[in-house]
């Protein structure tokens, strides 16, 4: 399992157009619980990024005056783009817990349209893994959100070399 | 986005089984239940249903503080440390309106299971208010 990840780096390092049914298994493989409830799904990587989708859905309203989502989906999706690409960035997986996650609402998303989330692994350490990200729903660069954060490798050890 | 007072809570609090408690004095505490649709890592709570738990609880935490009935408020950011893996039990959630001024609130909330003193998560959260259109 924890090859998958390398496989895809490499597949983005080789400059192959990132998607396809092996990346969409790999990432459904570590996607469950409230990612899959919100139904967050793969839509392209590479070597230190990935890009998921939050397609609209009525459950995720966050006031019902106006039907725009809820911010704590866009969170999630974002806390799990970030996640996924700092499994891309270390070429496997490993068990690793959100230390801390600032967002930036830049405007709200658009009722009915699919939110994209695309997270950068940065920088990469033993245990600390620093990334950033943003919500779009179709335009990068009239983005929604914009996110920092951190994460911890739950069970890296000194000298374990992960 | 530009939030009103809600009536009832929204959808999104709905899905995550939010229940709302306001019998205490301070600001509403929020109860989210553990089930499959929360979880992230296996047998622990996803960090963004947490993240949404602690949102609704700072909102819920303003509205109660706001006088004005026609204030509508913006979240403009939220910053969440998550200090331990909240594991398959319920988990409380209540917000702290450090200040309201004219424009701007700044409202902190924490999340716990077992002990407040020991929160799974902490927040804070800056909010644009919009008042009297």
């Amino acid at each position: 399992m924890s090859d998958d990840f390398k496989a895809l780096a490499e597949q983005a390092e080789s400059g192959e157009a990132s998607g396809g049914p092996d990346a969409g298994r790999a990432f459904a493989a570590r996607i469950s619980g409230h990612s899959r409830a919100l139904g967050i799904a793969y839509h392209s990587h590479g070597t230190d990024w990935a890009q998921l989708s939050l397609p609209y859905d009525a459950r995720l309203i966050g006031d019902a005056s106006t039907s725009v989502l809820a911010s704590g989906p866009i969170v999630t999706l974002m806390d799990t783009a970030t996640s996924v690409a700092v499994w891309l960035k270390r070429r496997q997986f490993v068990p690793q817990a959100t230390l801390d996650l600032r967002i930036d609402y830049l405007r709200p998303a658009r009722p009915e349209r699919t939110v994209f989330g695309r997270g950068e692994c940065y920088r990469l350490t033993r245990y600390i893994a620093f990334v950033r990200g943003v919500a779009h729903d179709g335009d990068p660069e009239d983005p929604i959100a914009h996110v920092a954060g951190t994460f911890m490798a739950t069970e890296a050890r000194p000298g374990s070399g992960a | 986005m530009t939030l009103r007072k809600p009536l009832r809570l929204p959808p999104y609090a709905e899905m995550l089984g939010v229940n709302v408690d306001r019998s205490g004095d301070g600001s509403p505490v929020l109860t989210m239940p553990f089930g499959e649709g929360v979880i992230g890592r296996p047998g622990f709570v996803h960090g963004g249903a947490l993240s949404g738990l602690i949102e609704i609880a700072a909102l819920a935490a303003l509205f109660a503080d706001l006088s004005d009935p026609d204030a509508r408020v913006k979240p403009v950011n939220l910053t969440v440390d998550f200090m331990r893996g909240a594991r398959d039990k319920p988990t409380y959630a209540q917000g702290t309106v450090r200040r309201i001024g004219k424009r701007i609130a700044n409202v902190d909330a924490i999340a716990w299971q077992d002990d407040r003193d020991k929160p799974v998560a902490a927040a804070r959260m800056n909010y644009l208010i919009v008042r009297g259109e």
